[in-house]
This record gives C-alpha cells, sequence and structure tokens, in this order.
C-alpha cells in the first residue's frame, strides 16, 4: 500500500447521487451540478500551500542541434529551486505511446518547435518563468523537414531520427520503423484485383489540415513527494496506467511508487494521451522534496500536446455505369510530425477504413505516416477516419455526379450492411444499418429559408451579426455523407479494463462503490458506471470513487471505447458481486439461488422480500474483475487482411449550408445526424456526444487548423485557432437508433467518435453543391470560395 | 506592480502625467490579454474604471460626446439611434461579455488596424479629444491612427471622449470574419451617407497599416449622388460596383494568418457595393436619421 501523503485541495472526490437512472435512462451526472455552478474542480485548480511552481522551456526552432546549454543564470534567480536537463533524467531519457522516441527532456537535438528543453521550479510561476528565460541554449539551427510526401521520398536524406526507437506494449504488431527513413508506417490493404478496370473512373486529390483538439482545460498537474521516495501525481488525463508506465521507466522506479490520481479533466479528444507535464513535474518533485505543480497557458497548450494528422490524399474510384463500385485505389500520407505518438495506430485506421462504409471487391490502398520536423500529431477523436472521410465522401459525390446518379442512391447501392466483406477481410457480424441512416436522413424534411432584405436576421446570414449581406448572393446546398469507426483497440492489442465494486450497508442505505482507473474526461462515464451498477445491483446509491492506479488499468479513454470495456468490466464485477449476494442470501433463507434476484435494496423472489442489510450485516461483498472484448489481429503486413476490429460504429450526416458564394462566407443552417448506438445507456449522454462530435467535424470543415509554415505554428490561441460558436454550430435533428451488437455489453455500440467523421464531409458536400467548385482543401476557407 | 486607482477625471490625467509608464486599463479586454499572454509587464497599471466622467455620454449642440469608458453594450443599448454606424459595429465586436467591459476608449488607445470601432468612426468624421495636464485637443480621427498600433496619443495623454455628429443619413458597416461571431476583421467597412452636406464618409479596417479612409470612393460616389439626393432615385448597380472597386483601391492589405490580401481587396469591393445598396434603399424610403 501507498504511503500516505497529505492531498492537495482540487483532489478528486468521490462523487455521488444526483440518484435514480438504470441503463437506458436519461441519468443526471454526478458532477453535472459541480461543473454548471463552477464548483468542479479542475486540473489547474490544484493547490498545495508549500507547493513549487514548474515551468518549460522549449526550443523556438523547428530543427536544431543544442550545441550547449547554461543553466546558472537562471539558478542564480531569487526564489528558484531546481533548474533540470535532459541530463537530470534518471531512467529512460525517451518515452513513447507506440515508439518509445520521444525525448523527456531535449537531448542533443530538438525535432520540433516547443519541444521541452529545461524545466524550472520556483517558487511563483512568473519568478519560474523568467529564469527559464535566462537559461542560455546554444543552438545550431538546422533546415526543418516540413513536408510528409518529401520526408518519405527521400529515405536516407534528412532523416528526422537517428536512431530506432524501442517498442512497446501498445506498438502495432505490424509497425515498423522504417531503420533509415522518416517513415513511421506502411500500412498496405490489397484486396482483389489490383488492376481492376472499370466503365467510370473519378480521380481526386484532397488535403486535410490539422486540427487541434482545443480542449478547455489546459494540461495541469501537481506531483508530490511521497515519504517512500515515490511520488503521488494528481494530473489531467486519458489513460492513467499508460502514463504510469511511461512517467516509471522515465523516472527508473517501480510502479508502486508511481501513484496517479485523476484530477478534473477540461476534455481531451486524444490529446492527452500522449504525456505533456507528467514527468516533468515528478522530476521536480522529486528534485526539490516539495509538491510541484505545472499549469500550461493556452499558447504553451497549443504546443504541449499531439494535433490532428495533416492529410494528403489521393483517390481513384471505378464504377460500373449502373453504380457498382468496382475498385478504390488510394494513397494517403499522413504528417506524423516529429516523434511518433500514436502514428502507427492511426495509419491502420485510415488504412484500413479509408474507403469508407461501402463494399468494395478490388482495393489497393497504401497509408504511410511520416517524420517531420512538424509539431507531433497523434490521436484526436475519429483518429484517422476523419480525414479519410473528406477523400472518399467527395469521391463518392463527384462518383454520382459523374454517373448522373442521386449521391444517397449511389451510397446506398454500394453500402456495407450484416454480413458485407470489408476489405481487410473481415465480415461485419452485427448490425450495420448504413443505408437506412441515409435514408432516414433523406426523408427528414429540410429547414426553410430565412427571411432576407429588409427583414433579414442577420443571426441566420452568413457571415452572422457582421452584417455582411441581407442575402444577396446566398445559394443553398444540401449534402451528405456517411462514415464508419472501429470501436476500442484494434489489431491484437490486448484490450481490457479493471473494475472493483463494493456492496455493502452505509448508514442503513444499501451502496456500490464503483471504482475504475477509466479516465473521466468530460463524457459521462461516471454516470455510465452508476447506471449500471444500479441496474445489476438493483441499488439506487451508487459512489463513483476517484479514478487512480490502485486499481488496475482501465485502458484508454479513446476510441469510443470506455462504455464499452469498462461499462463490460463494471457489469461483470457486478454480476459476480451479485452472485455472491444471492448465495448468502439463498444460505440465509433456503432459497434456491436460481429464483433470487435483486431489487429495490433487497433480495426478492415471489413472496420473499428480504433487505439487503439482513443479508449483508456489517459485511462488504467486493470483486474486482479484468475483463475483455473478444480478441482481435493483427493486420497481414502485406495484405493488410485480418480480424483487426472488434466493432464497428456507423453515422450519418446531412448538412444544409448557405453560402455567400461572393464573399466566401457561411451559415451552416442545419446538421442532421442518424447514428446506431447498439443501445442507448444513456440517451440524453448519446445526443450529446452526436452534437459534439458533430460540432468538431464542422469545425475542421470550416475553420479549425492549426496553421504551421516552416514548421513553425502561427496560431497557437484561441485569437487566431477558431472553433465554432452558437452562431456557427446549428441545431440538430438527430435520430438514434438501437440495433444491438451481440458481441457488446447491453448490445451497445460506441457513440463519441463517429459523428465526427461523417459531419465535416457533409458540409463539405452541400458547400460543394452551393458553389459548384470542387473544394479539395479543408478546411474551407473564403479564399477557396471566392478564388481570390 | 502599482494599481493606481484615480477617482476623478482631474486626478487621471494627473496621475498620468506623474507617472507616464503607467497604462490605463478600462476594460482591460486588450490589456489583460497582454498580461497573460506575458506580452506585457507594466510597473503601473492607471484603472479608469472608477472616473464617472469616462463612463457618460451626453449631446453638446448636436454633437454626441462619448466618454471614453463607455462599453459597447451600452453604445448598443442607448445609442442605436444616434450612433448606428457605431452600434452596428459594436454590435459585431467579440461576445457579450467583451461588449459589457470593452470601450471605445480602448480600441482607439490600442489602434489596431482590426479594431471594429475605426471604420465606423472614420465614415462618421469623428474626432477623438484628449487631454493631458497641458490641456484638452481634439483630433480629427483621420488623424488619430499613425502607424500598426500607434496614435497621436502622447505619453502623458488619456483619451476622454469621442465627438460624433449623429447622422443626417444612413449609415452601415459590415465586417469579414471567418465565423460568424466573436472573430477579429480580416476586413472591415463603415459607410455614412451625409445628405446635409451632400457628402460620403468611408472607413477600411485591417486592410492597411492603420484604419483608414477612401478619399476617391467618398470623392467619386458624392460626385454621382449630387442629383440623386434630391430625387431618391435609383441608385444606378455600376455606380455602386464603381465605388466597391474605388474603395478596394484604397486599401493596402497583406497576407497573414486570418487571410489574404487578395481576399481582403475582394471582400471590400463587395462590402462597400452591398452596404452602399442598403445605405440608399433606406434613404430612398426617406428613413433619414436626424439627431
Ligand atoms: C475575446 C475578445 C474578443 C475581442 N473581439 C474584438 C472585436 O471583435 N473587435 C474589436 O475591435 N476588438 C475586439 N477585442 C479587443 C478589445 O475588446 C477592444 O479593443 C476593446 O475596445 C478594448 O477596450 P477596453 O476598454 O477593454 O481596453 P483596455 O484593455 O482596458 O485598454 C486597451 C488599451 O487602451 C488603453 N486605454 C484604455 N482606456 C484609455 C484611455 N481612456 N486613455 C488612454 N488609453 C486608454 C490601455 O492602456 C490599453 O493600451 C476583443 C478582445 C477579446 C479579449
Amino acid at each position: 500500500m501507498s504511503t500516505p501523503t497529505r492531498s492537495p485541495s482540487g483532489a478528486p472526490s468521490h462523487l455521488t447521487g444526483p440518484g435514480g437512472g438504470r441503463v437506458g435512462d436519461d441519468a443526471a451526472r454526478p458532477d453535472g451540478v459541480l461543473k454548471v455552478r463552477g464548483e468542479f474542480a479542475y486540473g489547474s485548480d490544484l493547490w498545495m500551500d508549500d507547493m513549487l511552481w514548474g515551468v518549460t522551456l522549449r526550443s523556438p526552432h523547428p530543427y536544431a542541434r543544442i550545441r550547449s546549454v547554461d543553466v546558472g543564470p537562471a539558478l542564480a534567480v531569487p526564489g528558484v529551486h531546481a533548474v533540470l536537463t535532459s541530463d537530470d533524467v534518471p531512467g529512460s531519457k525517451t518515452y513513447g505511446l507506440e515508439l518509445a522516441d520521444q525525448p523527456v527532456l531535449a537531448v542533443d537535438v530538438v525535432r520540433y518547435q516547443g519541444e521541452p528543453v529545461a524545466l524550472v521550479a520556483a517558487d511563483h510561476p512568473e519568478t519560474a518563468r523568467r529564469a527559464a528565460a535566462r537559461i542560455a541554449v546554444d543552438y545550431e539551427v538546422w533546415e526543418p523537414v516540413t513536408d510528409a510526401r518529401e520526408a518519405l521520398g527521400h529515405p536516407h536524406w534528412n532523416r528526422v531520427h537517428e536512431t530506432e526507437a524501442p517498442v512497446t506494449e501498445l506498438s502495432r504488431e505490424s509497425a515498423h520503423l522504417h531503420p533509415e527513413g522518416n517513415l513511421v508506417r506502411h500500412v498496405k490493404v490489397r484486396k482483389g484485383d489490383p488492376d481492376a478496370t472499370a466503365d467510370v473512373v473519378v480521380v481526386g486529390e484532397y488535403e486535410v489540415g490539422m486540427q487541434d483538439q482545443a480542449f478547455l482545460g489546459p494540461e495541469s498537474g501537481l506531483a508530490v513527494p511521497a515519504e517512500d521516495g515515490g511520488v503521488e501525481l494528481y494530473v489531467a488525463t486519458q489513460w492513467l496506467h499508460v502514463d504510469q508506465r511511461q512517467i516509471c521507466a522515465a523516472l527508473g522506479m517501480p510502479p508502486e511508487r508511481v501513484r496517479l490520481t485523476l484530477a478534473g479533466v477540461g476534455g481531451a479528444f486524444g490529446g492527452r494521451e500522449d504525456l505533456s507535464m507528467h514527468v516533468h513535474a515528478c522530476l521536480l518533485a522529486l528534485h526539490t522534496g516539495r509538491p510541484v505543480k505545472m499549469s500550461y497557458n493556452r499558447e504553451e497548450s497549443f504546443f504541449g500536446h499531439v494535433h490532428r494528422h495533416p492529410a494528403t490524399m489521393r483517390y481513384e474510384h471505378g464504377a460500373t455505369r449502373d453504380g457498382d463500385l468496382v475498385y478504390v485505389r488510394a494513397q494517403i500520407y499522413l504528417d506524423g510530425g516529429a516523434y511518433a505518438s500514436s502514428t502507427p495506430a492511426v495509419v491502420g485506421n485510415a488504412g484500413t477504413m479509408g474507403i469508407g462504409p461501402y463494399v468494395v471487391p478490388n482495393v489497393h490502398v497504401d497509408c504511410y505516416g511520416a517524420y517531420t520536423n512538424n509539431p507531433p500529431c497523434g490521436a484526436m477523436r475519429g483518429f484517422g477516419s476523419v480525414q479519410t472521410a473528406f477523400a472518399y465522401e467527395a469521391q463518392m459525390d463527384a462518383l454520382a455526379a459523374e454517373l448522373g446518379m442521386d449521391p444517397v442512391e449511389l451510397r446506398c447501392r454500394n453500402a456495407m450492411e450484416q454480413g458485407s466483406p470489408t476489405p481487410t477481410g473481415q465480415v461485419v457480424d452485427s448490425p450495420a444499418p448504413v443505408a437506412e441512416l441515409l435514408r432516414r436522413l433523406q426523408a427528414m424534411p429540410l429547414p426553410p429559408s430565412p427571411a432576407t432584405g429588409a427583414d433579414a436576421d442577420l443571426r441566420d446570414m452568413p457571415g452572422g451579426v457582421s452584417n455582411t449581406t441581407h442575402g444577396e448572393g446566398v445559394r443553398r446546398g444540401v449534402g451528405y455523407a456517411v462514415a464508419y469507426k472501429n470501436v476500442a483497440f484494434s489489431e491484437g492489442f490486448d484490450d481490457h479494463s479493471t473494475a472493483r465494486v463494493r456492496l455493502e450497508v452505509v448508514g442503513g442505505e444499501p451502496t456500490v462503490t464503483v471504482h475504475t482507473a477509466a479516465a473521466e474526461v468530460g463524457q459521462g462515464l461516471v454516470t455510465v458506471e452508476q447506471q449500471i451498477a444500479r441496474t445489476e445491483l438493483g441499488v439506487d446509491r451508487v459512489v463513483v470513487a476517484p479514478k487512480d492506479t490502485a486499481v488496475g488499468s482501465a485502458g484508454s479513454t479513446s476510441a469510443s471505447r470506455q462504455t464499452y470495456v469498462t461499462g463490460g468490466a463494471v457489469k461483470a464485477a457486478c454480476e459476480a458481486v451479485r452472485a455472491r449476494v444471492l448465495e448468502r442470501a439463498a444460505a440465509l433463507t433456503g432459497w434456491p439461488v436460481g429464483d433470487l434476484r435483486l431489487f429495490d435494496g433487497a433480495v426478492v423472489a415471489e413472496g420473499l422480500q428480504l433487505p439487503l442489510a439482513e443479508v449483508l450485516g456489517d459485511d462488504a461483498v467486493e470483486e474486482t474483475l479484468e475483463w475483455r472484448h473478444r480478441p482481435t489481429e493483427a493486420l497481414d503486413p502485406e495484405t493488410g487482411q485480418g480480424f483487426a476490429h472488434v466493432q464497428y460504429a456507423f453515422a450519418a450526416h446531412r448538412a444544409v449550408v448557405d453560402v455567400d458564394t461572393e464573399l466566401g462566407l457561411l451559415k451552416v443552417v442545419e446538421m442532421a445526424c442518424t447514428q446506431d448506438v447498439g443501445k442507448a445507456i444513456n440517451p440524453q449522454a448519446v445526443v450529446g456526444q452526436i452534437q459534439g462530435g458533430t460540432a468538431q467535424g464542422l469545425g475542421l470543415a470550416v475553420m479549425e487548423e492549426v496553421l504551421v509554415r516552416d514548421g513553425r505554428v502561427r496560431n497557437p490561441s484561441f485569437t487566431d485557432y477558431l472553433i465554432p460558436t452558437v452562431l456557427d454550430m446549428p441545431p440538430m435533428r438527430i435520430e438514434v437508433l438501437e440495433y444491438a451488437d451481440p458481441h457488446a455489453p447491453y448490445g451497445l455500440r460506441g457513440v463519441g467518435e463517429a459523428p465526427n467523421i461523417s459531419s465535416g464531409p457533409a458540409v463539405l458536400a452541400a458547400i460543394r453543391q452551393a458553389t459548384g467548385l470542387p473544394l479539395t482543401r479543408v478546411p474551407v476557407r473564403p479564399e477557396h470560395i471566392t478564388r481570390t | 506592480m502599482e494599481f493606481l486607482q484615480p477617482t476623478t477625471w482631474e486626478e487621471a490625467v494627473e496621475t498620468k502625467a506623474a507617472h507616464p509608464d503607467a497604462v490605463p486599463i478600462a476594460g482591460g479586454t486588450d490589456v489583460m490579454v497582454a498580461v497573460n499572454f506575458g506580452r506585457l509587464r507594466p510597473a503601473r497599471l492607471l484603472d479608469l474604471t472608477r472616473v464617472p466622467d469616462l463612463q457618460q455620454w451626453d449631446t453638446e449642440d448636436g454633437v454626441v460626446r462619448l466618454g471614453a469608458g463607455v462599453p459597447y453594450a451600452r453604445v448598443i443599448g442607448e445609442l442605436g439611434d444616434r450612433l448606428p454606424g457605431l452600434a452596428m459595429a459594436a454590435r459585431t465586436i467579440g461576445s457579450p461579455q467583451i461588449r459589457n467591459r470593452g470601450t471605445v476608449g480602448g480600441n482607439l488607445a490600442t489602434a489596431s488596424p482590426a479594431g471594429d470601432a475605426h471604420p465606423a468612426l472614420l465614415a462618421a468624421d469623428a474626432e477623438v479629444e484628449v487631454a493631458s495636464v497641458r490641456g484638452t485637443r481634439r483630433i480629427p480621427v483621420a488623424d488619430f491612427y499613425t502607424g500598426v498600433k500607434r496614435s497621436a496619443l502622447a505619453d502623458d495623454e488619456l483619451v476622454a471622449a469621442v465627438r460624433i455628429t449623429p447622422p443626417s443619413g444612413p449609415q452601415q458597416y459590415s465586417k469579414i470574419g471567418t465565423r460568424n461571431a466573436m472573430v477579429i476583421a480580416v476586413a472591415a467597412f463603415g459607410l455614412a451617407l451625409h445628405p446635409d452636406r451632400r457628402a460620403v464618409g468611408t472607413g477600411i479596417g485591417s486592410a492597411a497599416p492603420t484604419p483608414r479612409r477612401a478619399p476617391a470612393a467618398e470623392e467619386f460616389l458624392a460626385g454621382e449622388l449630387d442629383g440623386l439626393w434630391d430625387s431618391r432615385a435609383e441608385l444606378p448597380p455600376a455606380t455602386a460596383a464603381r465605388f466597391g472597386e474605388l474603395v478596394a483601391g484604397a486599401a493596402a492589405p497583406i497576407d497573414d494568418v486570418r487571410g489574404t490580401a487578395r481576399y481582403r481587396v475582394h471582400a471590400l469591393s463587395v462590402m462597400a457595393r452591398r452596404t452602399l445598396t442598403w445605405a440608399w434603399a433606406e434613404y430612398r424610403k426617406g428613413e433619414t436619421r436626424c439627431a
């Protein structure tokens, strides 16, 4: 057991209430009131009276050799307690999710602008910042490698990395780091005839810019040195145990001495899968013997986490004159930036699902992830599927136009359904209502046109209250898109979660405590955990314990997987607890176990109602279980074939967009979404995920981009990295379908990512219809529409 | 850091004279952003929010004197009829929170080429009233902007007010941003028709190192309207188009993260044409506004 250490204010507490809500109900969140009132403590609210503040000195250059670092001037600043460089990292100098290629602090070379070089701890953040500015780093500045295709095209020239990085347990088995070039991973998908020909062929090239997760709570945490020589880290993150593994390696400490607790997380979307300040704060705390808090400001946050991979893609679709897809060939290039992060897995997704939810007999896809000196890219909601969806859905529209077919008809004709083969040789073995999702959208009424001229309400116009049009130049377009996405971790990864469930009577009231390490990042897993426990144990009062490493790994809060996998683990642990309680009751009453159930705080049967207090007395029944979904397999490295994905989620969107064709400004009038969720555990939260995912997809389609030139970020702030406001994100029509997946707990499907994937492509389709322009790059800018 | 909080205008002006390095703070919506980004570490802040004179507006000889510290929300709520162009510009600024705090005085002193008050003030021929212990002077707004984020304000001076003659004709304001609210202008245009003087006022934002007028466009349009003020006849589309071109011709934009120079020029021509069309339609309906 850990040595008890003082806990900071702002550390998480047990969440209870608000009571009620089983699987399938609109359950209220236990953290909802706190958040709405502004009382919820986020990572940036952590506080200890004697804490120091840590700051990071980052590289101003995208690519440079470090000739020397002189920390003397910083150490001389009064109030400074420590200045650390890579020399002070006691364990492994590098870390990473899949390849341990990223230095904890730069070693000899910096490979992207913003790479951490040194750390300072001081008694005031301003003092720490001033001291950091006095660290003298002598750089020999090199020409950065900034184009993914060029980086791959010159295997012996300008290598971003000199040495091969060790792979981690998370690495894709088929991921090979090219020993002599900038290739992180190449996925090949080969199905059918590589030279197939067709009557009608459309070719397109597409580009997707770099999106940021733009979570509102910047990277924050507090490291507290413990009496056993270890460290307690309170941190806002997505996967405590994968952080723990990497921190232990860097600190050279066993897991018992590195204990993590989830601090309040203000959004994640993939941006917290990689480490940010985790090791840094621990190093400073262990070095100074004082608690150390690190909290990035907005600008630093843009340099402190990975972004969504920019993509360049070339697609060729061949079809018969009747509109049956004959072949798809695609080359997809993803810019992974300076370090691998989750690039191998993103390449896996983009490659295997890169042609969309369509049945195609002949598929030839090459998907590459490259190292460059651009900002590192990794996980973000939709994970490789977002980029390709812009391309394959634009291709479907282009093909429909070429065939003179309705774009929805063409999609339905080629839509995947249960039993369909995928390009990777899997058979879709649960409902896949792609055509139904589209048809339902088509059947929805279209929104009316707004009033124009003197009666115009500016909020309904492209440009909004900026008063750029009263209807002049405005044309409406309607576009459809459909997407699918793997749920949970793929390609043979041992994807599991652990749940500890305890049932006892507290103050006369039966109480369940659910303890998992599954990160609540705002999505509502804490509610789902409560609902499952209430449903399985018939007890209303369910307490969610703080998320920490005192219990086994829950896996990542990503890949739309936690309701499925941690939900599955909680369900299984509840079942084990229930079995023991019913056995006790059977022993007490003499009733056969098979006749007994748990209901409303009692053991019941026909003519029996035995309160749990009588069954349990002062005892607690506790079970801890590891739960895994059915196994997947690695992809064949030459053909990309294999049972790689455990489940697919499907969503479709219809976008209605008014375009001021003269000014290139937009008003998305309505977004409609249909999604199959298998089973809506918390319907209200499902709708929230669909709305949020849709908004984030819309953002990428029309405004969100980290602008990088020569390896430098030009807009690291919310002044110029724009995300949609309430006047940009319209009201939605949403239909949630529930076709159970027989392999999943309650039949549920992961929800969070699918709506993020189809939303943007639908918006693009609508803009293309309104303007008649090909618009092959996202985000679409006014310049693209006005061609200025 | 020293925090200076004068409670009267005299005290404010004297404090500024005693500490020319003191950074005035009104709504703080520019100052605090600079502080939070570490770009500004003032030795002294001069808080102007307790100076009652700055928070007021009144009318003198038909001219509105708008205190430098009146927030945008009040410009919209209280002066929409007297200062329609400025109120329209204010409506495009930031979010409700920013409009509750941000002030015209702050916008002027920041003198960003993207500040939204400027094109409206230029079109309306406003004057900036600045003051120091040395006295008060009135600067025609067109002379106030001297460079990128530079103004005619001396180190010991404060902005006291802006003076704007309420319009004798329609005013319009139009701004391009790449989202539909809370956005810094990619380009902006302010227009005022002055039937009493048979003149036209213009203001261009975000398309030159400073906010500026488009004099050739103003002259051209005043000439074209010469015969039309009284007849209130329809405006030939070619006139509006030519006006748009001349406005665009007055710009000297750059490419930056927010937009390309070419787009800015194009957008200005469209905004100028459209706003003129709206303003003239309003004028033809006889909806001239009188002070
Ligand atoms: C989220 C956000 C959105 C924004 N959106 C817009 C927008 O859409 N359009 C736009 O134009 N601006 C926008 N701004 C910028 C800002 O709100 C405006 O420039 C506003 O007018 C500044 O006024 P303030 O009172 O807040 O100024 P402050 O921040 O208090 O001061 C600004 C500058 O003026 C000086 N100053 C203030 N008052 C005086 C005075 N009386 N005499 C001399 N100097 C003085 C200060 O020293 C400082 O240099 C935005 C800002 C934010 C944070």
